[in-house]
C-alpha cells in the first residue's frame, strides 16, 4: 500500500496578496503584507496581540476594505467582489461561532440556508457531519449545553459545510485540553487532505508546527514566512516559541 | 501555607461537579503550578482559597487560617490576581496602584523594593490610563497591585492567558525572582511549557487532580517509551500509527508526532513505516515533556471513569 | 428568498426561547392598560374640603349637607373661626375652604342673594379649577331647588386661589420635575456604577482585601451627592429667572430637604446595584422601575386620592411623593418645617431602611 506523500500543489495559489495595506487614520494597522497560500495548504497566520493579524485576517476575508496594495482571494478581487469572496469561503472564530440559544441540527439548517444550500443539500450534510463527529445522540441539544471541545469541532464543521475553498480560522482552540485540541487538528488535516485550504490564526505555538508554512507578524508587517522547520534552522531555534520570541522581542506594539 | 483536603465545589440545581474532593498543600516559598485546560476547575479552586466562594465540601486553609471561619484574616494579608487583571480602565497606572496600597493600609514606598523590578518596566507609562495599555503592561501592572501590600501568599489565576510569548515569558521571570523573596506562589495556567518553570505542579483536568509532582519526576515516571516521528505526510502518519503492534498511544506533537511503544526500538518502527509506503521517515526518541504525561493521564482518567 | 426565511426562523427561535423578554412583552401591557384604565384619573371625587360656617343656619346646614353628599367632595372640617381657615391648606387635609357668611339664609332672603368665599389650594391649578367648577355647579343645583319657580336667587361665589393666584401651571409642575430628574439621575447612576465593578470584575480584588462593604458604597454615592446638588441649584434658578416660579418659604430648608430626598434616592439606586449583576439590568431597572412610579404615583400628573385604595398604599413608598409635597409646601405655599416634619420623617425612614437592606444584601462572596 503506497502513501503518497501530502503534496501540495504549488501552481494553484487560492490567496494572492501584494503590498496589502490598512491604515485607520496615521495608524498603519496591517503594513503592506505579501504572500500567497496553495491549494490545499495549512497556513498558520501567528503574531502578537495588537500585531495586525485580525485587521489582515479581515481584508483576506472580504470583511473590510483595504487602504493600498492588492489581493485575490479564491480568484475573486478584494476590493470589487467582496461578497463573492463571502461566498466562497468558511469562517470560524473563537468568539462567535455558533448560536448557543439553537440547537446542533438548527444551527446546521440555518448557516446552510445561509450558505444558500438546498434543503436537500442541508439535510444529508447535517446527518453526515453529525454522525462524523459522533453527535447523534445530541442533535437536537441546545449548543449552549454542549463542552466548549465539541462546540469547536462542530463550529468548524458548519463552517465548512459548503465545501468552500478556503476557511479561515481564527484563534480556534482556546483553553482546551491537549487531547481535545489534537481532535480539533485532526479535522483540519482531513478537511485540507480533501483539498480545503486552512488559513488559521493562533498563539500555541506548536500548533504553528502542525501548518505546512507559517508567516509571523510583528507591528503589522510580516517578518518571517516559510516551513517551520526551515524557520527554526534559520534562526537556530529548537521550537517555534523559541523563533517567535526571537522576533516578537523588538516588537514595539506591546508597550 | 496552603492546604487543601478534599475540596469540592458544585453548581446549579444539577450538582455539576465542578471541584472533585481535590487535596494537596503547598510549602512555604513554593512556585506551585496549577496546570489544565478551560473548565478544570482551576478558578473555582482559586476563588475558595480566597475565600470568594463557600465550599460545598472539605476545608482548607492559608496560613493556617480556615477560608470558611477565617476568610478575614485571608482577605487581610493574601494577594490576588483574577483572570483578565482586573483593573481600573480609566484610573491610569499610578493611581491604581496608589488605591491598592491605601486599600491595604499601605504606601507605595513602603513596599517599593519588591515591585520595583516589575515596575520599572511599565514606570514611563505611569500616567498612561490603564484601559490603554497593551495586555503585556496590563499584566505588570495587575502584578505589581497585588504585590504592594507585600502578602505572604499570592494567588495567580492564569496570569499570562492572552498575552504575547514574550510578556509571558518575562513574567514568569518575575516570578522565579519573587519566589526568592520566600513569597508562596499558586499559579493556575493552560500552557503546558510554563509547568516546567514552576518548583511543583498539579495537573487538573474536569475537576480531578491527576498527578501531583515536580515537572522533573513526572516526566521521568512517564513509563512508557516514547518515540517522536516525522515524514512528509503526517495526516497519513497520524492515521496509520495507531495500526502499529507496538503501539500504546499516538498523536500530533508539532513537527513531530509522538508514539508511546511498548517496543523501544526505534528502527522497528521505521522499518514498519517505510513498509506502509512512507518516505523520508525520522524515527527517534522523544523527550517526554508535562503535555506528553498529560495526554497519558487524560486517557487513564477517562478509562477510569468509564468504569466507574 | 430562501436565506430571508432562514433567518426569519432564527429569530423567532431567539425571540421564543427568550423568557424574560417574553414576559416583558406580554405583561407590560396588561399592567399598563389595567393601570392607566382603572386607576389613574384626573377627574376628582371625594376631595377633602373644610366649610367656615359663620351662619349655622338652616339654609347653610343644608348646603353643607348637599356638598358633602356630592361625590365631589367631603366635608372634612368644619371650622368655627375664621382665623383658623388656613390651617386645612398648610397641613394639606383640604384643598378648599367654602366660608359661609354670618346671616345668610336673612341675607338671601332680604337681598336674593349672598356671597358664599371659596378659596382653593392653587399650588396644584388644575385640581383647584376643577373643585372651583364643582363648587359652582352645587351651588347652581342648589340655588334652582331653593326657587324653582319664584324670582331667581344667585348665590355668588368670591374665588381665591391661594399661593397660586394665577394658576401658573409652572407651580405644579417644576416640583414634579424636581422630583424625576433628582429621582433618575441618582438612582441611575449609583446603580451604574456599583455593578460596573462586579462586571469589569475589580469587585473581585476588593473583596479580597480588607476593604469594607459601607466605604465602597458611600464613596461611590458621595460623587453623584454633590453633582445632584448643583442641578438642584441650578434647576431652582431657572425656574425662578426663567420661568417666573417664586420661592416663598425658605431657601435653606428647600435645599436641605432636597439633600435628604437626594441621599434617600441614591440609597435606593445603592440597593439596586447591591442585587444587580449587569450593567443593563441596573439601568433597566432604574429607569423603568423606578421612573414609571415616579410620574404616576407621586401626585403630580394624577391626583393620588382619586387613585383604588391599593394604588394609594403604593404611592406611600414611593419617595418621590413625599419630596413633592415638601417642595410644594417649602416653595409654593411658603410653609415652615413645623408643617412637613412628617414627611421628613418619612424620607429619613426610607434612606435609613433602604441603607439596612443595602448592607445586610450586600455579597461578600461571589456565591
Amino acid at each position: 500500500m503506497k502513501q503518497a506523500d501530502r503534496h501540495i500543489d504549488s501552481s494553484t495559489t487560492v490567496i494572492e496578496a501584494r503590498g496589502l495595506t490598512k491604515k485607520f487614520g496615521d495608524f498603519i494597522a496591517t503594513n503592506a503584507i505579501t504572500l500567497d497560500v496553495y491549494r490545499g495548504e495549512i497556513f498558520g497566520f501567528l503574531g502578537a496581540n495588537g500585531a495586525g493579524k485580525t485587521t489582515a485576517m479581515r481584508m483576506l476575508c472580504g470583511l473590510s476594505v483595504p487602504t493600498s496594495g492588492t489581493a485575490t482571494i479564491a480568484g475573486f478581487d478584494v476590493y470589487r467582489q467582496r461578497e463573492e469572496i463571502k461566498k466562497n469561503i468558511g469562517y470560524m472564530s473563537q468568539k462567535f461561532s455558533l448560536y448557543d440559544d439553537l440547537t446542533v441540527l438548527e444551527n446546521i439548517q440555518f448557516f446552510g440556508g445561509i450558505y444558500g444550500l438546498t434543503n436537500e443539500q442541508i439535510k444529508n450534510k447535517g446527518k453526515d457531519l453529525v454522525t462524523r463527529l459522533g453527535l447523534a445522540n445530541e442533535a437536537n441539544r441546545l449548543v449552549a449545553t454542549l463542552p466548549l471541545g465539541w462546540k469547536q469541532k462542530l463550529a468548524f464543521s458548519v463552517a465548512i459545510l459548503h465545501d468552500p475553498q478556503i476557511v479561515f480560522l481564527d484563534e480556534p482552540t482556546g483553553g482546551v485540553d491537549p487531547v481535545t485540541r489534537r481532535q480539533f487538528w485532526e479535522l483540519i488535516y482531513s478537511a485540507a487532505d480533501s483539498g480545503v485550504t486552512v488559513f488559521v490564526t493562533t498563539h500555541y505555538m506548536d500548533e504553528a508546527e502542525y501548518c505546512n508554512r507559517i508567516s509571523i507578524m510583528v507591528d503589522g508587517s510580516i517578518e518571517a514566512l516559510d516551513e517551520p522547520s526551515r524557520l527554526k534552522h534559520q534562526f537556530n531555534a529548537s521550537s517555534m516559541e523559541e523563533v517567535f520570541y526571537v522576533l516578537a522581542r523588538g516588537a514595539r506594539r506591546s508597550e | 501555607m496552603i492546604e487543601l483536603k478534599e475540596l469540592t465545589k458544585t453548581y446549579g440545581k444539577e450538582k455539576k461537579v465542578a471541584v472533585d474532593r481535590v487535596s494537596f498543600s503547598v510549602e512555604t516559598g513554593e512556585l506551585f503550578g496549577l496546570i489544565g485546560p478551560d473548565g478544570a476547575g482551576k478558578t473555582s479552586i482559586f476563588r475558595m482559597l480566597t475565600t470568594l466562594l463557600l465550599p460545598d465540601g472539605g476545608s482548607a486553609t492559608v496560613d493556617r487560617n480556615d477560608i470558611v471561619k477565617d476568610y478575614r484574616a485571608i482577605r487581610n494579608s493574601v494577594g490576588y490576581m483574577p483572570g483578565k487583571f482586573s483593573l481600573y480602565q480609566d484610573l491610569t497606572v499610578s493611581e491604581n496602584l496608589n488605591f491598592f496600597a491605601t486599600v491595604f493600609g499601605t504606601t507605595i514606598d513602603e513596599n517599593y523594593e519588591l515591585i520595583k523590578d516589575i515596575y520599572v518596566q511599565i514606570e514611563k507609562f505611569s500616567d498612561r490610563r490603564a484601559g490603554k495599555l497593551s495586555g503585556g503592561m496590563k499584566q505588570k501592572l495587575a502584578l505589581c497591585c497585588a504585590l504592594i501590600h507585600k502578602p505572604k501568599v499570592l494567588f495567580l489565576d492564569e496570569p499570562t492567558t492572552g498575552v504575547d510569548p514574550v510578556s509571558r515569558r518575562e513574567f514568569w521571570d518575575m516570578l522565579a525572582r519573587l519566589k526568592q523573596q520566600s513569597i508562596t506562589i499558586l499559579v493556575s495556567t493552560p500552557y503546558m511549557d510554563e509547568a516546567n518553570r514552576c518548583d511543583r505542579i498539579a495537573l487538573i483536568q474536569e475537576g480531578q487532580i491527576l498527578a501531583i509532582d515536580t515537572p522533573g519526576k513526572l516526566t521521568s515516571s512517564y513509563g512508557d517509551a516514547l518515540l517522536a516521528v516525522k515524514t512528509k505526510n503526517m495526516y497519513a502518519l497520524l492515521k496509520a500509527l495507531p495500526s502499529y503492534p507496538s503501539t500504546i498511544n499516538s498523536y500530533a506533537f508539532g513537527e513531530y508526532a509522538h508514539v508511546a511503544v511498548r517496543d523501544n526500538r526505534p528502527e522497528a518502527l521505521q522499518q514498519w513505516l517505510t513498509g506502509e509506503g512512507f518516505e523520508g521517515t525520522e524515527v527517534i526518541a522523544a523527550n517526554v515533556t508535562v503535555e506528553d504525561v498529560f495526554i497519558k493521564l487524560l486517557g487513564k482518567n477517562k478509562t477510569h471513569r468509564a468504569e466507574k | 428568498m430562501k436565506r430571508f426565511v432562514t433567518f426569519l426562523r432564527k429569530e423567532f427561535a431567539h425571540v421564543l426561547r427568550d423568557r424574560k423578554t417574553l414576559l416583558i412583552l406580554f405583561g407590560m401591557p396588561v399592567v399598563q392598560i389595567l393601570i392607566f384604565g382603572f386607576a389613574l384619573t384626573n377627574e376628582v371625587s371625594n376631595a377633602r374640603i373644610a366649610v367656615v360656617d359663620q351662619s349655622n343656619d338652616n339654609t347653610t346646614r343644608r348646603l353643607i349637607g348637599r356638598l358633602d353628599a356630592s361625590r365631589y367632595f367631603e366635608v372634612a372640617q368644619t371650622i368655627s373661626d375664621p382665623q383658623q381657615m388656613v390651617k386645612p391648606f398648610r397641613s394639606g387635609d383640604a384643598k378648599l375652604v367654602i366660608v359661609f357668611p354670618a346671616q345668610f339664609e336673612q341675607q338671601l332672603a332680604h337681598d336674593n342673594s349672598v356671597e358664599v368665599q371659596v378659596i382653593a389650594d392653587a399650588s396644584d391649578p388644575n385640581v383647584a379649577t376643577t373643585l372651583t367648577n364643582y363648587v359652582n355647579a352645587v351651588l347652581l343645583d342648589f340655588q334652582q331647588e331653593l326657587s324653582p319657580t319664584a324670582a331667581p336667587i344667585s348665590i355668588r361665589t368670591e374665588m381665591r386661589m391661594l399661593y397660586n393666584p394665577q394658576l401658573k401651571g409652572v407651580h405644579n409642575f417644576v416640583p414634579g420635575v424636581m422630583a424625576l430628574v433628582l429621582m433618575l439621575v441618582c438612582v441611575m447612576m449609583t446603580a451604574v456604577s456599583i455593578v460596573r465593578e462586579k462586571e469589569t470584575g475589580t469587585m473581585e480584588i476588593l473583596l479580597v482585601s480588607p476593604f469594607q462593604p459601607m466605604m465602597v458604597m458611600v464613596s461611590k454615592a458621595i460623587p453623584y451627592l454633590l453633582l445632584s446638588i448643583i442641578n438642584v441649584t441650578f434647576i431652582l434658578l431657572l425656574s425662578v429667572f426663567v420661568l417666573g416660579l417664586p420661592i416663598n418659604g425658605s431657601i435653606t430648608l428647600l435645599m436641605a430637604e432636597s439633600i435628604l430626598f437626594i441621599i434617600t434616592c441614591l440609597t435606593v439606586g445603592i440597593f439596586i446595584s447591591v442585587k444587580t449583576s449587569s450593567q443593563q439590568v441596573a439601568m433597566l431597572i432604574s429607569l423603568m422601575g423606578m421612573m414609571l412610579p415616579t410620574i404616576l404615583f407621586s401626585g403630580f400628573m394624577f391626583p393620588i386620592e382619586n387613585m383604588p385604595v391599593p394604588l394609594q398604599l403604593i404611592s406611600n413608598i414611593v419617595p418621590a411623593k413625599w419630596y413633592y409635597i415638601i417642595v410644594k409646601s417649602v416653595m409654593i405655599k411658603g410653609l415652615g418645617f413645623s408643617d412637613i416634619w412628617k414627611e421628613t420623617l418619612i424620607l429619613a425612614g426610607i434612606t435609613i431602611f433602604m441603607m439596612a437592606l443595602s448592607l445586610k444584601n450586600f455579597k461578600i462572596r461571589l456565591a
